[in-house]
């Protein structure tokens, strides 16, 4: 084979014609997939290999534990309000944002990123400092028996707070590369506002919509810090899914632990295939986009 | 606030599009309610304190020990994340190899795992008897309940910050400043020290500095793994837990108050970090 077609082919696969040697491509390959093996892979597969140490009875009989199920439901539920709510302010948000221009812009994007800057345990906190029962209104809602902190309440508010930028800061780019010419014309023929969001706009950012609500979701299940701050570690009533992997892990009871563990785990993994498919649309939509 | 700036404004909001006013509004009012108002309940909280208070608290030795043990780890593991994390976005980007789409989808696996299961399984493979352990206790190497463990953790979980950062710049490398490079005689090494890691650095940076953030700020994934031995291997939002455990909600107010600040700090750092790599990069 001469070096010209060689060449040739390279070209067309879109690698460069100038690069490393291939001994120096191999060890940089071998080098990079040994440390994520070692820092991802195993402590992935470590999960799942402990999990069904004891086998398959052992398995099922932990995850049948009664305050095991309830503390799925919880987190099934926190994570069924705490999506929807920020669902909502991610897309209102993205439409003021990227469809308008107005002075402070930059500023609010950051202050809808902060949540991801401050410490899970800080997010936790504030929540006790308002409605613990030393907090600001902790009196009141006392006096009129209502419940926030080391209650689900909290664990939700919580949980709202540390997923807040998932859907808006994907959304604001994707709606912002997208322009307004589409929703303008659409406006001038004259359609509504709201038929020109779920005619136009809509169909152009439903990947950007299922890449954010995912990570959202993955994030709402499986947070830790925050929810436990707020929660009060009741067990079958204020524990999450997390919360009871921890109790069980403190309590020596490893193979239960590993395997409430796998779900969150599994979580991940089809949150990762999800996000791979939403992001590969997001993708090809944007560059399209370009082309027309 | 001056007529020409209303009318700027107004000029600037003037859209054929509907809905700017109740979309904004309920923006800021979702904000403010979320985000905004339980964020200064901290600070008016802390501001309530006494000098004395505020200062016995955060300068305690215990606190003093997990600033150095907290703020020390992130350093060291965002170090290993800035060095590990070009590289594997460069692999990614740059050679073919199979299961490159999957091996890429990883990646982001730190940011889809829960932090209590990465906190668990990392504590068990780096245990004593654990599958990485046991290889590294007959040199005398202890990994997990010492500081070691939480550079590990930390570097778990700051890995997709550099890489994410990183691989977007290295796709968009220009092939023919690399061939000008080769054409005029430099070598590989030489193109890649002086012409292609200047063009990466801002990003690396940034990189760098989003792992750190993150990693002085995570707990779940930390606190299975690091012993938590006071003055040794204690965090500083394990402190702020036990704090609020022991009611003593002024120290943690306190704690928590000087975190927050140095997030702040972090964040302004990270936005001029990625203002600087725009800049570069157009």
């Amino acid at each position: 084979m001469s070096s010209t077609t060689e060449n040739h082919t390279a070209r067309h696969n879109g690698i460069r014609t100038v690069g490393e040697p291939a001994i120096v491509r191999w060890l940089l390959t071998a080098v990079a997939m040994a440390f994520l093996a070692l820092f991802l892979a195993l402590p992935l597969a470590a999960v799942f290999s402990q999990a069904f140490e004891k086998g398959w009875q052992t398995y099922l009989a932990a995850l049948k534990e009664p305050d095991t199920l309830a503390a799925v439901k919880l987190t099934l539920l926190t994570a069924a309000v705490a999506v929807p709510f920020n669902l909502a302010f991610g897309v209102v948000a993205s439409w003021a944002i990227a469809k308008f221009s107005f002075p402070g812009k930059n500023l609010l994007i950051t202050l809808i990123d902060l949540p991801f800057s401050v410490s899970p345990v800080i997010s936790g906190l504030i929540y006790v400092l308002i409605f613990g029962r030393q907090g600001w209104l902790g009196p009141w809602l006392e006096a009129h028996d209502l419940k926030i902190i080391f209650a689900v309440p909290g664990i939700i508010l919580a949980t709202v707070f540390v997923t807040f930028p998932f859907i808006a800061r994907e959304l604001i780019p994707l709606m912002e590369s997208q322009g307004k010419d589409e929703e303008e014309a659409a406006i001038v023929l004259g359609a509504s506002g709201l038929q020109t969001f779920f005619r136009v706009t809509l169909p152009n950012i439903r990947w950007g919509i299922i890449y954010g609500v995912i990570l959202c979701n993955a994030r709402a299940m499986g947070e830790f810090g925050a929810v436990s701050v707020v929660s009060g570690h009741i067990r079958g009533m204020t524990n999450t899914v997390p919360l009871q992997v921890e109790i069980l892990y403190n309590e020596y009871n490893y193979t239960a632990a590993f395997a409430v563990a796998s779900l969150l785990a599994l979580l991940a993994l089809v949150t990762l295939v999800v996000k791979s498919v939403a992001e590969w649309n997001v993708r090809r939509q944007m560059k399209s986009q370009e082309r027309g | 606030m001056g007529p020409m700036r209303v009318m700027k404004i107004l000029k600037c909001t003037k859209s054929v599009l509907p809905g700017f006013g109740p979309t904004m509004g309920y923006t800021l009012l979702y904000l403010s309610l979320v985000v905004l108002i339980p964020l200064s309940a901290l600070l008016l909280k802390a501001a309530g304190l006494s000098w004395g208070e505020f200062l016995g608290a955060v300068a305690a030795p215990r606190v003093l020990a997990s600033y150095r043990v907290t703020f020390g780890a992130a350093l060291a593991a965002a170090g290993i994340n800035a060095v590990f994390g070009v590289l594997v976005a460069w692999v990614l980007v740059r050679y073919p190899f199979p299961g490159k789409r999957l091996v890429d989808a990883l990646v982001d696996l730190p940011f889809a795992l829960p932090t209590a299961v990465a906190g668990i399984t990392l504590a068990t493979v780096y245990s004593a008897n654990g599958w990485v352990g046991r290889h590294l206790e007959p040199h005398g190497i202890k990994v997990a309940f010492t500081p070691l463990g939480i550079v590990v953790a930390m570097t778990f979980i700051g890995l997709p910050f550099v890489v994410r950062t990183v691989q977007p710049v290295i796709e968009e490398l220009d092939a023919e400043i690399e061939e000008a490079a080769a054409c005029l005689g430099a070598s590989r090494w030489q193109t890649f020290r002086r012409v292609l890691f200047p063009l990466l650095a801002p990003s690396v940076l940034t990189g760098f500095a989003l792992a750190f953030a993150r990693g002085v700020g995570e707990y779940g994934s930390i606190i299975f793994i690091a012993g938590n031995m006071p003055m040794v291997s204690e965090i500083t939002p394990l402190i702020i837990i036990t704090k609020l455990e022991q009611y003593d909600y002024a120290g943690a107010t306190a704690v928590a108050t000087v975190m927050l600040v140095a997030s702040f700090v972090m964040l302004l750092v990270i936005n001029m970090l990625q203002k600087w790599s725009r800049r570069y990069a157009e």
